[in-house]
């Protein structure tokens, strides 16, 4: 009926589907000399078509995803199985016979490993450890269970005489189908319950279940087969005990295979420093070398390939790059999710094949309903016996759904079409049957499952952001346990887990784990450090609003008025963590917000300002490419935390408000400049392009207390933060000429919208268009004397970049009224504080900040000028409660 | 065997079982446990009798948690007082919710109570806040050596800040509890042979 259908809808199809099958014939005779043309389909024929079959796939996936409202609906698996019967009915009307179908070499060899393998390695492995148990007897005694009791029941339905004789099976042929049919498919159950998002621990029941049962599934099948090809009255009962043993083999033996290659992986990715581009490479060798390894040792693959990525993710992503690690997850899920496309279409291809089938309804419908009944009773029996063990036991609907979730796929069915037809006769039987088991399992079952999970209220899963506090007191929970275990004398689960932990940190990581990466891997560390990068990310990004009296907020911390204070503080303290910031971090970034943020921020990034870019990101490529030193990684993030803090900024201004104040921004631009000179200069005392130079010292000051207090009104905040001050050093001071830059900066999030005392405070400087500042490869590499050091500056330029770009206000005369001067600290400021109004911009700057059209063309050179103006200052002097004090050594260009 | 039923004695077993709530069996297990740490069959347990332990000298909390077996500086714990914090672990159970009396007290094994265990490890000045020290002095020895003393301070600002609401700079229980409100404390904080 289907099947008449699709041929019908296939009709109209096949005048256009039957020109490209003409292609290959259209070379003709060749001619004598030297083809200019050739065409040479058979060559690539292969090839061709697998990508074409991928293309095709991906397509259909797009298509799928255009609409909305059809997907939440519909999971993905059951459009592409349709979308499967379609194509294939096509192809059937139009070559007459069935041309593709999903071939069990193929299947096991190319399609199922990276599936396995990206759930293997992504797989949450504390949450997998905790359930193991419930896991492994889900996965060994259910799926034995659902074998036996569907293959007796399926043999007493034909006793019975329900099964129309022409299924020519008996005991032993039963037990194999049912041993092929039982067990839960992994990817199957990944395509369904990827969309349904219950909770993680009945996620990781059911998905666990689905990978561990392979072992099972395998010994099972071979067992039966083996059997039915010697003739049941051959097998002895040494073959049963053979049996039995060979589960054992199989499954620890895969997993041992696994874990072998799994620490083969981790300690070469130990060494691939100076080869990072190799490094997602091996990944997927490595692990595809398990698979193959078991798979030709007669083991269990998918337990091998799990385990492998189980094993090995810790050391792996601790020692490889950053990027290859975001290369490593993106090949992965891109090749799984590729396979799983190809896997349901070809499904639902295959079924179109009639040649294969053969109908039993009694047959059908039997398997049908034991598989679902035989697992329903399955988890309640073993939920039961669990649940005596458990601490939070499985309730009723957590069993509902374990039962309804088990859903069968493309193994079984690959399974099936493995049988060889002369040693079982019913194959015909047996394979329309799979079919229509792993449709109905996927399209029926998968299509109602949500609303299932949605009627019984199952707990779904809540993604929180991991909180600090959160990660460190779980870590001492875990310890309590472990000790409480300790003294109660029980070597219970958390005894042996932290025996293991500490294995781990003494031996196995030691061994496995770069001396560099060890430390990074530390969970708390680990929190902290992406807390920090998300909150640079969104500081970036909500660079816009910084404009607003809203100030900067910041995701990771938990909503509240004085959230700003915490933020600059926390920026300006995450010294160390610049270590191996970067960017590419966005992407591990789980809120799709940020990744929102994120996305609209290269946007804008990539969309403007291209010379600004270039110029900096040669100055990136230089570093790079010149040390592969950890503190180079440092360096690259300050810098790509300048690029973008920049871009951002004068894109958001200059588009939007040209209006903003123009002031803070092109002082802690030149602010900036004059640090990285400053260090340049520190760096390499002797440097020749600084020698006469005047010292000045800048002192840093963050002022961070009390702002708690006051935290609900940002007006108060106006002057919280950091604030830079220049000093000239007393050598300087005694020439009587006041030569360093006054800074003060405010800090981003408190920038008023108007303004304010604050913003009176606002540092000028008074120039005369001469060059204070070099902007010379020099100057931009920043040499940190320390990470201390190193951070403050990439600090302090964040925050003057921060500060709302100067495109406008040409002359600044207004000076600031020293509001708070009282109360300035010990900082022995002699400078003559008479306020010096000169301050001249270029006249193409100032003509690119009043006008709004001209703004963007003239932006970059605008930008490229700005640091480069402005020289002779007067100081300004901000008193602040100092809690990081430092001084920097700023030596101003001889052209002064 | 034989040992196990010398241990049917323990004195007042019906109040440690009412004030703790675990059943006969944990008692008599716990008591075993007891006696066993108990050297020298003094009838108390001292610091070094815990410390025995080996793997709570492993153990980074290890030394903080024989201590809170110690309340008030005291230098013995004996049996009751011994059950007493590890009836903290007992798992949350359907009865203990459904009986809870407004009259009795707050059973050991309730979410406030295994919250509070856990933040006393942390207060060691019992001034009834975590300060940034204190939480400094956590993280040191949870984290490995290969963080500088310089980050470790930056996470433990962070990590107080983070949960810090009244702006004190420290944190207090209630803040303590608030920042672990999405945690399921009543299963990460029990252990389930102690019924």
């Amino acid at each position: 009926m289907l099947r008449a259908a699709l041929s019908l809808l296939a009709l109209p199809l096949a005048g256009a589907a039957e020109e490209p099958t003409q292609k290959p014939e259209s070379p003709g005779e060749p001619p004598p000399g030297l083809e200019l043309f050739r065409w040479q389909w058979h060559e690539v024929e292969a090839p061709y078509l697998v990508a074409l079959w991928i293309l095709v796939a991906s397509l259909a996936k797009i298509v799928f995803h255009l609409s909305r409202k059809v997907t939440s609906l519909v999971p993905e698996s059951c459009l592409l199985i349709l979308l499967g019967l379609v194509l294939g009915g096509i192809v059937l009307a139009v070559a007459k016979k069935a041309e593709y179908q999903l071939e069990p070499g193929t299947f096991f060899l190319f399609l199922l490993p990276p599936i396995v393998l990206d759930s293997g390695y992504f797989m949450p492995s504390r949450l997998f450890f905790d359930n193991l148990g419930a896991i492994l007897t889900y996965a060994v005694v259910g799926t034995l269970w659902n074998a036996f009791t569907t293959g007796a029941a399926l043999w007493g339905l034909q006793q019975a005489g329900l099964v129309a004789p022409r299924v020519q099976a008996g005991l032993l042929d039963f037990l194999l189908f049912g041993s092929l049919i039982s067990a839960v498919d992994p990817v199957a159950v990944l395509a369904v319950f990827e969309e349904v998002h219950v909770n993680e621990t009945l996620f990781i029941i059911v998905f666990g279940e689905s990978l561990l049962n392979d072992a099972v599934t395998v010994v099972l099948y071979k067992v039966c087969n083996s059997f039915v090809e010697m003739g049941s009255a051959n097998v002895q009962a040494t073959d049963y005990l053979k049996g039995v043993a060979s589960l054992f083999v199989v499954s620890l033996g895969g997993a041992a295979v696994g874990l072998v290659f799994a620490f083969l992986l981790a300690l070469t990715t130990r060494f691939t420093k100076r080869v990072r581009i190799i490094e997602p490479l091996l990944v997927f060798l490595l692990a595809y070398a398990a698979y193959l390894t078991a798979e030709m040792a007669s083991l269990s693959a998918i337990l091998a390939v799990t385990m492998c990525g189980l094993g090995c993710k810790k050391y792996v992503e601790a020692n490889i790059s950053h990027k290859s690690r975001t290369t490593v997850k993106y090949t992965m899920k891109t090749l799984a999710s590729c396979a799983e496309t190809v896997i349901f279409m070809l499904l639902g291809i295959s079924a179109v094949d009639s040649s294969k089938w053969a109908w039993d309804s009694g047959l059908v419908l039997g398997t049908l309903i034991f598989i679902l009944f035989f697992r329903a009773l399955g988890v309640v029996l073993q939920t039961w016996v669990l649940n005596q063990f458990r601490l939070v036991p499985l309730d009723k609907i957590d069993q509902v759904v374990m039962s309804y979730g088990g859903l069968r796929g493309a193994v079984a069915f690959a399974l099936v079409i493995l049988l060889d037809r002369t040693k079982v006769p019913a194959k015909d039987y047996f394979v329309a049957t799979t079919i229509v088991v792993v449709f109905f399992t996927v399209i029926v079952q998968g299509l109602t499952i949500k609303p299932l999970v949605k009627w019984l209220k199952v707990k779904r899963s809540e993604h929180h952001k991991p909180t600090l506090n959160q990660e460190l007191h779980e870590h001492t929970f875990d310890h309590i346990l472990a000790a409480v275990e300790d003294v109660v004398g029980h070597h219970g689960y958390h005894y042996w887990r932290d025996r293991w932990e500490q294995f781990d940190k003494k031996y196995l990581s030691q061994l496995l784990m770069r001396r560099s990466a060890y430390r990074i891997r530390d969970q708390i560390w680990d929190v902290y450090y992406r807390l920090n990068i998300r909150d640079a990310i969104s500081f970036v990004d909500q660079g816009g609003h910084v404009l607003s009296s809203t100030g900067l907020t910041l995701p990771s911390m938990p909503s509240r008025n004085s959230v700003a204070e915490t933020s600059v503080t926390n920026l300006l303290r995450e010294s160390g963590s610049g270590a191996c910031l970067d960017l590419q971090v966005i992407d591990t970034v789980r809120s799709g917000r940020d990744r929102e943020d994120a996305v609209m921020h290269h946007l804008l990034c990539g969309g403007l300002y291209k010379p600004r870019r270039r110029y900096k990101a040669s100055c990136s490529r230089h570093f790079i490419s010149e040390d592969a030193q950890e503190r180079q990684d440092k360096e690259v993030f300050q810098q790509n935390m300048k690029r973008r803090l920049e871009s951002f900024k004068s894109t958001k201004h200059n588009i939007c408000f040209t209006k903003s104040k123009p002031r803070p921004r092109k002082t802690g631009r030149r602010k900036k400049d004059g640090v990285a000179n400053a260090e340049a200069t520190n760096g390499k005392p002797g440097d020749l392009g600084f020698q006469d130079t005047a010292a000045v010292i800048l002192t840093v000051e963050s002022e961070e207390e009390e702002e708690e207090s006051d935290s609900s009104e940002t007006e108060k905040e106006d002057d919280e933060g950091i604030i830079f001050v220049a000093r000239a050093t007393s050598e300087v001071l005694q020439e009587g000429k006041v030569s360093g830059n006054l800074e003060v900066c405010p800090s981003p999030r408190i920038i008023p919208p108007s303004p304010t005392c604050a913003e009176k405070e606002l540092p000028w400087k008074s120039g005369q268009g001469d060059l204070a500042v070099y902007v010379s490869s020099e100057t931009t590499k920043i040499v940190p004397v320390d990470m201390q050091t190193g951070w403050n500056q990439s600090i302090s330029s964040l925050e003057s970049l921060a500060s709302p770009p100067c495109n406008q206000a040409p002359i600044l005369t207004c000076l600031p009224p020293h509001p708070r001067g009282a109360e300035e600290p010990q900082a022995p400021l002699h400078l003559p504080s008479d306020p010096r109004p000169s301050f001249a911009f270029p006249p193409s700057l100032a003509k690119a900040g009043r006008s709004r059209s001209e703004s963007s063309a003239d932006l970059p050179q605008q930008q490229e000028l700005q640091p480069l103006m402005g020289h002779k200052d007067h100081t300004h002097l901000s008193p602040g409660t100092t809690t990081s004090h430092w001084c920097i050594q700023f030596n101003r260009g001889s052209r002064l | 065997m034989g040992s196990r039923s010398s241990h049917a004695v323990i004195p007042d077993a019906d109040s440690i079982r009412r004030e703790t709530g675990f059943s006969q069996a944990s008692l008599l297990r716990l008591h075993h446990r007891f006696r066993a740490l108990d050297r020298n069959k003094k009838g108390y347990l001292s610091r070094m009798d815990l410390q025995q332990i080996g793997a709570l000298a492993v153990n980074p909390l290890g030394d903080r948690i024989i201590e809170s077996f110690f309340p008030d500086g005291s230098q013995q714990v004996d049996f009751p007082g011994f059950v007493r914090v590890l009836a903290h672990f007992r798992p949350v159970e359907d009865e203990d919710t459904e009986t809870q009396d407004p009259k009795k007290p707050e059973p050991l094994n309730s979410r406030r109570n295994k919250l509070h265990y856990a933040f006393q490890l942390y207060d060691l000045d019992r001034d009834g806040k975590i300060s940034r020290h204190e939480m400094l002095q956590v993280l040191r020895l949870m984290v490995g050596v290969e963080v500088t003393e310089e980050q470790l301070e930056n996470i433990a600002d962070r990590t107080v800040q983070e949960a810090d609401e009244d702006g004190d700079g420290a944190v207090s229980f209630v803040e303590f509890t608030k920042s672990l409100e999405k945690m399921d404390v009543e299963q990460k904080m029990s252990i389930r042979i102690l019924k």
